[in-house]
């Protein structure tokens, strides 16, 4: 105890008697019950650490089997064959990376243009149900997104849009976007994923541009700037490592993203430069085959894909968080 | 200088303009599900619907009563796990901020947070199915609980640390021992708070599937066994929205209908528990 408190019970000793009727408790009591408290907290808090530990060490075990016998070929072929034991994952990390930067290409923009509008510029009328609403987006459960994707997105997709992408734009000339579309595909993936990570983006991004001081943007207003002229070169620079983080996050949740995904990409083990072709993710070659696992090899490639996921997810989020924390460091 | 100025603010002026169609476009799929959801789920949203058994898929009517019990067991289940531990380490890391195992395990704690609900799920099957021989309620629980622990401990350690320290110290000037005053006065007075955390976690695993796939790995018939396979709202919705049956779409629908409305209904509750704590806060 510092502070205030220590100057209180400068009248204690006096009044020793009525003092210590008020806690009907020995020394030795109150300490032990303290012990007990400390000790029961600090176990529960320890146990974060030991369940990740248990994580890692559990499937790392059981990925071991088909990551030595396939070596380093595990990540950079592209032969997945249960029956000759071949099992190479190149396709799924390829369909990984390529939704979840579509996801980000299109969802950061809007996050940080909402973020923006959320922070800087609505009228306050507005502000909290628009938060509200973007917040909600991170209600809506997975297998829902992919519910609405498989019968109003994908449709979508078919007919007005990727047709003008192709044809009005003329992108269909590109590798990106050429063949045809049947709906289940790489772009379908990507779109649902960037609705998916926009109010975690959106959510980081407002809280670090909250941490601005208000002295930066008064300095800058005061110097004559408009308000654009003050957010770009005032607010968003200072707050910059903390979206990048906020961003980082987002792809750390793209990365991993399963129900969904799974429902719309076409789960087809392919790389394929047009975002009109079906693809494959790590989460949705998981989701389908570990169930209907043949063997104990099988079984194994799958808890390696695991490994390998889980391995990226942890590099992401601890340097998402490191970034964040550089720019929020102080406050909480 | 003038054209300068009237660029200037011609720009201005368009960014501004730009953040609001962001915000526009940024709100619209929200919009859009829900219409969506209320056009082909509602219609089949009958009594029916909660308290009958599913038809064998491709056949019309019946109902989700199985799957909307296993998902509240499995709620429980988690929320058994995941609330104990969450608010224990939520307490700890709000009385030993700065001690560098709290550090450590915030840090970790956001990690958790941050990694795949699937690799949770083959985990929780490694450890929980595969010992066993049978999938189950409680390793579906689990895994959704271990999920829950790094949502509650933020929150947590979050509401705690809005605590007075002056109520802490009145309490410990009285003569109460550390641990009378953490329960007692901290915990009872950030309560609304956690409360909020809690139903915000319980919103976000309700929903979830992938955890559940190797674990609880759904059930078609009634159940309520934490030993055995059990039926989960998500994971019927999954099985219905992918099957190639009209009839099993418009279930899927209804149930994803269900869901939300369950999630947001929750959602909702937190939010009132948050108003609530700023109505009895102490004078």
């Amino acid at each position: 105890m510092t502070g205030p408190a220590a100057k209180l019970p400068a009248g204690a000793p006096a009044e020793a008697p009525q003092w210590t009727s008020l806690a009907p408790v020995t020394m030795e009591a109150s300490a032990r019950g303290d012990r007990i408290y400390h000790t029961v907290i600090t176990a529960f808090a320890i146990s974060i650490p030991l369940l990740l530990l248990l994580i890692a060490i559990s499937i790392g075990l059981a990925a071991w089997p088909a990551l030595s016998q396939s070596g380093l070929s595990f990540i950079t072929t592209s032969e997945w064959d249960v029956a000759r034991g071949r099992f190479g994952v190149a396709p799924a990390i390829y369909g990984t990376i390529v939704s979840s930067a579509i996801a980000l290409v299109l969802a950061t923009p809007l996050a940080i243009g909402v973020s923006i509008f959320l922070s800087e510029i609505a009228p306050s009328w507005l502000r909290q149900p628009v938060g509200f609403l973007v917040d909600l987006l991170a209600a809506i459960p997975s297998v829902v997104y992919g519910l609405w994707g498989i019968f109003v997105l994908i449709p979508l997709l078919r007919d007005p849009i990727a047709p003008f992408l192709k044809d009005t734009l003329g992108l269909g000339n590109t590798p990106f976007f050429s063949g045809q579309n049947y709906g289940y595909s790489m772009l379908a993936a990507g779109v649902i994923l960037a609705i998916m990570i926009l109010p975690f983006i959106s959510a980081v991004t407002r809280e670090v541009l909250l941490a601005v001081p208000r002295s930066q943007r008064e300095a800058a207003l005061a110097l004559g700037a408009t308000r654009w002229e003050m957010i770009r070169d005032a607010v968003l620079p200072y707050a910059r490592s903390g979206i990048i983080g906020g961003i980082i996050l987002g792809l750390g949740r793209a990365l991993g993203e399963t129900m969904a995904v799974t429902m719309l990409i076409g789960n087809r083990p392919e790389i394929s430069a047009s975002l009109f072709a079906p693809g494959y993710t790590m989460a949705s070659l998981i989701a389908n085959e570990f169930t209907e696992a043949t063997n104990d090899l099988h079984l194994s490639a799958l808890m390696a894909v695991g490994a390998v996921l889980f391995t990226i997810t942890l590099i992401v989020n601890a340097l998402a968080r490191w970034l964040v924390w550089r720019v929020t460091k102080g406050r909480v | 200088m003038t054209d300068r100025r009237r660029r200037r603010h011609g720009v201005n002026g368009v960014m501004l303009g730009l953040t609001y169609v962001a915000a526009a476009v940024a709100t619209l799929p929200l919009v859009l599900i829900i219409i969506h959801l209320l056009r082909q789920g509602a219609a089949f949203i009958r009594p029916q619907f909660f308290t009958q058994m599913p038809m064998p898929i491709g056949e019309a009517g019946g109902g989700m009563a199985n799957a909307i019990v296993g998902t509240l067991i499995l709620v429980s289940i988690a929320s058994v796990i995941g609330l104990p531990v969450g608010i224990g380490a939520g307490l700890y890391l709000a009385e030993r901020r700065g001690a560098r195992l709290a550090n450590t395990v915030r840090f970790l704690s956001d990690v958790l947070n941050g990694l795949p609900s699937i690799v949770l799920g083959i985990f929780a099957w490694e450890f929980l199915v595969r010992p066993f021989g049978n999938f189950s309620a409680i390793a579906g629980g689990m895994a959704l609980g271990a999920m829950m622990i790094p949502l509650v401990t933020r929150t947590t350690e979050e509401m705690v640390r809005l605590v007075p320290t002056s109520l802490r110290e009145a309490a410990l000037a009285l003569g109460y021992t550390r641990w009378r005053t953490s329960v007692t006065i901290v915990l009872r007075t950030a309560l609304p708070g956690i409360v909020t955390g809690a139903l915000v976690a319980v919103a976000r695993i309700a929903g979830e599937t992938a955890p559940l796939l190797f674990t609880a790995l759904g059930n078609q018939f009634w159940s309520t066994s934490l030993t055995q396979p059990i039926a989960a709202l998500p994971l019927q919705i999954f099985t219905y929205a992918i099957s190639p049956y009209d009839t099993a779409h418009a279930q899927a629908w209804a149930g994803a209908l269900v869901l939300i409305a369950i999630v947001l209904v929750i959602s909702l509750a937190a939010r009132y528990a948050t108003r609530a704590r700023f109505g009895t806060a102490p004078d």
